[in-house]
């Protein structure tokens, strides 16, 4: 599979002018140095993620991934991370049916290609539309938090679907964290309403989870790796219709499916990152 | 379409019937790897802080070499680097390596400073 970068030269030849000496061609080496340059970019901001982590004021706790991120779509239950496990399942699933179509590529089956490389598509789109449901997950918020006038904080138990109205019978709160102490009832609900300021799900200057830089850390972070899975399945689908109408199949070579290939490739390791030091850690 | 600039490395890269099946063998090995690595990290950030809630500090740092192992699966085997001849893949990893462990270092140690500061002065 590597053809020329296994054969054995000596440094004379490799280095002796008039060929590559990396035995790769200009495309593939141009696509490496764009891979190195846009991971120096999401190293730059996982980075400062970890330095505002690291860098906390007394007193202010950084949120818990478990804890943020626990909801499934079609389950009420709380299944802490399930959802963004299978998100990386299935990053890394395209990755494998990517890599096939390389597989493929390499022995010229144009039919082997055309079937993986749409199969990567599918789960890239897969991808983005999970990461939108968690967007909109996060934003919408389940635990309001309350600073209530005493001083002390309480968080919702559940946050209000739209303008619907609260019922103070059944009004719930917890004292201090998500599992603290529960006050309800009318007495509760009273509290609430003399509150100082409620913090519903998260914006871009405050969110009930913790200091707003998380959720600005959140937006941007999984925004820009959300970007860069949008517009490889973009370039996924160009190369797609280019192996359909038999582009490569008449030069010979099916680099161009390695070359998207090794971008799908970047945007799957970036995940894997993001998902250990956003979600995990 | 004729193009002399790559011509020569690209047509090399092809692989006959039964090269293909011991590759597709090897990307199944590590398709089954990495699902397995995922899986026993949510397993562990689910379970192990409510096992031992006092060791929850070597959790992390197991992630992160599991994160690490994963990451040299992904780089050698699906984007071929492993396949490519030594120099270049010295060319892409030793200066981004050499770069990232400075930057880590740096900002987590400034990072620590700012917060010990904090407590201790203010």
């Amino acid at each position: 599979m590597s053809g020329d970068a296994s054969k054995t030269l000596s440094n004379d030849v490799l280095w002796g002018g008039g060929r590559s000496p990396f035995s790769v061609s200009y495309g593939k080496l141009m696509i490496w140095f764009f891979l190195v340059s846009d991971a120096l970019t999401f190293s730059g901001l996982l980075v400062s993620y970890g330095f505002a982590r690291h860098s906390l004021l007394p007193g202010v706790e950084w949120p818990v991934g478990e804890v943020v991120f626990n909801k499934v779509p079609g389950f009420s239950a709380s299944l802490p991370l399930m959802y963004v496990a299978l998100m990386t399942f299935i990053l890394i699933i395209s990755s494998v049916t990517m890599v096939l179509a390389v597989e493929a590529g390499h022995r010229m089956d144009k039919k082997g290609v055309v079937k993986w490389l749409f199969l990567t598509i599918i789960g890239g789109l897969f991808f983005v539309s999970s990461q939108a449901f968690e967007w909109s997950h996060f934003i919408h918020g389940s635990h309001a938090r309350v600073a209530l006038a005493d001083g002390r904080t309480a968080y919702l138990d559940e946050n209000p679907e739209g303008d619907a109205v609260i019922d103070p019978a059944t009004f719930a709160m917890h004292l201090g964290s998500t599992h603290g102490e529960e006050i309800k009832g009318p007495e509760a609900y009273k509290l609430f309403q003399n509150a100082v300021h409620v913090t519903y799900g998260a914006n871009m200057t405050e969110n009930e989870y913790g200091p707003p830089s998380y959720a600005n850390f959140f937006f941007f972070i999984t925004g820009f790796h959300g970007f860069h899975v949008f517009s490889g399945v973009v370039i996924n689908f160009i190369v797609l219709m280019m192996v359909i109408k038999g582009v490569f199949q008449r030069r010979g070579h099916y680099e161009m499916v390695e070359k998207v290939g090794l971008y799908w490739h970047f945007v799957d390791l970036v995940w894997v990152f993001v998902f250990t030091f956003f979600y995990l850690v | 379409m004729e193009r002399d600039d790559i011509i020569e490395y690209s047509l090399d890269a092809g692989h006959s019937e039964e090269q293909g099946r011991i590759i597709r063998k090897q990307i199944l090995f590590v398709a089954i790897l990495l699902t397995g690595i995922t899986c026993g990290e949510v397993l562990l950030g689910v379970f192990w802080r409510s096992w031992m809630p006092e060791s929850w500090h070597w959790v992390k740092w197991t992630f992160i070499v599991l994160t690490l192992v994963k990451a040299t699966y992904i780089v050698m085997s699906f984007m071929h680097l492993g396949d490519e001849r030594r120099n270049i893949r010295s060319m892409i990893l030793m200066p981004y390596a050499l770069f990232l462990m400075y930057l880590i270092f740096i900002a987590m140690w400034e990072g620590n400073f700012i917060h010990e500061t904090v407590i201790h002065f203010l």
